[in-house]
């Protein structure tokens, strides 16, 4: 298996992309997801409806709408240009957007999972202990909430190194600004250099192999973790 | 020094809402069955329930006034919160637990409020462990040195030994009669459990579908006729008397109160100890004159000072003034009918059972 110097670009470009994808996830997300596990607000469902589109909608459809709204006349479009910082279509910094919509579910929902589980009881035992609100969160909150962290932040990155039809649709396949690896194999199956592809598919298999296989991992054992407190509770 | 409560909450099922005044010392227990509203009091004092109104004052503090604006959030109150589940951090110890509190408290405390703590409720081997590695009494003792490391000015104890079984139960209610003999903390503790109220309560406070159906020092509000509805077959008195004497061949004690003597089991007691006996209505009957021809042992004059129905029709419940001290007696209305009891009249009162509570 050979691999190209564009190719190495490919996959510098698409770890850096799902890198800053999923800490400014992590960071959108997380007020996303305690928002909508303490809610009663009648609009909960509609908030849950729109983020969870991403996982219904088929990508190419996500990507023309991005596109039309960063380009020069959307509203994204007449916001950056205003801005002063040009236009956020063909860039890098558009993929993250778009990757950032796109994956979004993957990071919102093993949050509001978590602090649904977690219950409204520990943060009440907090104030009771005369903690504030965002002492509380990041003392108590966020750590009993770990394991939904750390599962948001491993789907967030693995999806958005999956994903393609946005990357096309807004990224327009620039080498080294929007050429990522699922794109690269495309331009390579297109030009027939079959070796080529094969090489990098083979990489993203063993990615996506080794990150399943951490995930199952992971979940065994925070749920062996999980029964051992029932068990001991019982 | 008191505390004052005056609260408002709209329930789906029924509206809560008290006004009342209890001592700034010992044991308020709350009572009432279950959904009655008194976990929801014991929530608006510590400020977790929004939409209560009123007013929440503990000694000189307001901690809470809305006629005047005064809103604390809970975690300006000083406030101790024993919730009736384990409700210990899973992802610290029993010290990191401790220490989430004491780091946190307004008057920076000293090491000595945490180890009067541990060795107060006796965890002091127990500090390195999680909580899943703790039972389920062990973690309600640990819960509640947490609270205290906060030093409090009231500790609310909500069911506290509700979902520990019988044995664990036993286990944890000594540590809070220390509690309550040892530091100075007004408590209020809700239990729907009558032996919880015969063993901890200073003061009662029957709670009925969000409302304060009696309150005040615990002896008298158990001898108000109205409340067997609340109460059920458990209705009794508590006497609180003095270890006269012991029948060491019978394994008897005698405990003379204000009004008599009554003779019980003797459990290792000692001359001259302070006890607390529980004498359910159901264990005490009535003559005209003096028996001598029973087993029971325990015979005392008494004067019939009401009579009112209970909750079926067949029984009656009677108010027997013996010197200073009331008892209550259960018997059916064909007996009192029998016997033709009346109000005044003078008749002796049998008492088959006499439970020592502490």
């Amino acid at each position: 298996m050979h691999l190209s110097a564009e190719d190495f670009q490919a996959i510098v470009l698409t770890l850096q992309l799902a890198s800053v994808t999923t800490v400014l996830l992590l960071l959108l997300a997380t007020p996303v997801a305690w928002w909508l596990a303490h809610t009663r607000s009648v609009w909960r469902t509609c908030v849950a409806s729109l983020v969870a589109l991403p996982l219904v909608l088929p990508p190419t459809v996500l990507g023309f709408y991005l596109l039309v709204a960063l380009g020069p006349h959307g509203p994204i479009g007449q916001l950056t240009q205003w801005a002063g910082w040009g236009m956020l279509a063909f860039s890098f910094w558009g993929l993250v957007l778009g990757s950032v919509v796109y994956s979004l579910p993957f990071a919102v929902q093993p949050l509001v999972n978590a602090f649904e589980a977690m219950g409204s009881r520990p943060m009440e035992v907090a104030a009771t202990l005369r903690a504030n609100t965002w002492d509380a969160f990041f003392t108590i909150a966020v750590p009993l909430a770990k394991p939904g962290f750390v599962m948001a932040a491993m789907l967030s990155f693995a999806h958005t190194v999956g994903e393609f039809g946005v990357v096309l649709m807004i990224g327009g396949n620039i080498p080294d600004q929007t050429r990522v690896v699922s794109t690269q194999i495309y331009g390579h199956v297109e030009a027939m250099e079959y070796a080529q592809a094969h090489g990098l598919a083979g990489v993203m298999l063993v990615f996506s192999f080794v990150v399943l296989l951490g995930l199952s991992w992971f979940n065994r054992r925070s749920n062996h973790h999980a029964n051992g407190h029932q068990k001991a509770g019982a | 020094m008191n505390i004052h409560l005056q609260l408002d909450l709209g329930r789906a099922d029924f509206d809560v809402s008290v006004d009342v005044q209890l001592p700034a010392h010992g044991i308020s227990v709350i009572y009432g069955p279950s959904g009655c509203g008194k976990t929801t009091l014991l929530r608006c004092v510590a400020g977790l329930e929004p939409s209560a109104r009123g007013r929440v004052q503990v000694g000189h503090e307001v901690w809470q006034d809305d006629a005047q604006n005064v809103r604390l959030p809970t975690h300006q109150r000083a406030v101790g919160y024993v919730f009736q589940e384990a409700s210990l951090f899973e992802h610290l110890d029993v010290s990191g637990n401790l220490a989430y509190g004491l780091r946190r408290s307004r008057n920076h405390v000293s090491d000595t409020v945490l180890q009067q703590a541990i060795d107060l409720l006796g965890i002091g081997h127990l500090l390195k462990r999680r909580s899943h590695e703790l039972s389920g009494g062990e973690r309600q003792r640990v819960a509640i040195a947490r609270a205290l490391v906060t030093q409090p000015r009231l500790l609310l104890l909500d069911e506290p030994l509700a979902a520990l079984d019988h044995a664990r139960k036993q286990e944890v209610l000594p540590w809070l009669e220390k509690l309550r003999d040892d530091l100075n903390i007004p408590m209020l503790y809700v239990t729907h459990a009558v032996d919880e109220v015969a063993r901890l309560a200073d003061t009662l406070v029957v709670m009925h579908e969000g409302r304060i159906q009696a309150n005040g020092p615990v002896a008298e509000v158990l001898t108000q006729a109205e409340l067997p509805v609340v109460v059920g077959e458990d209705v009794g008195t508590l006497l609180t008397g003095v270890v006269l004497r012991l029948d060491a061949p019978w394994h008897l004690a005698q405990i003379g109160f204000a009004g008599g003597a009554l003779w019980v089991r003797d459990s290792g007691l000692q001359v001259g100890q302070t006890v607390r006996l529980r004498v359910l209505a159901r264990d005490v009957s009535v003559t005209l004159a003096a028996a001598t021809d029973t087993s029971i042992q325990n015979h005392l004059p008494c004067v019939v000072e009401a009579i009112t129905p209970d909750v079926h029709p067949s029984q009656t419940l009677l108010r027997l003034r013996c010197g200073d001290t009331v008892l209550l007696s259960r018997v059916t209305a064909r007996g009192v009918h029998a016997l033709g009891l009346y109000v005044g009249m003078a008749a002796w009162a049998q008492v088959k059972s006499v439970a020592l509570v502490k």
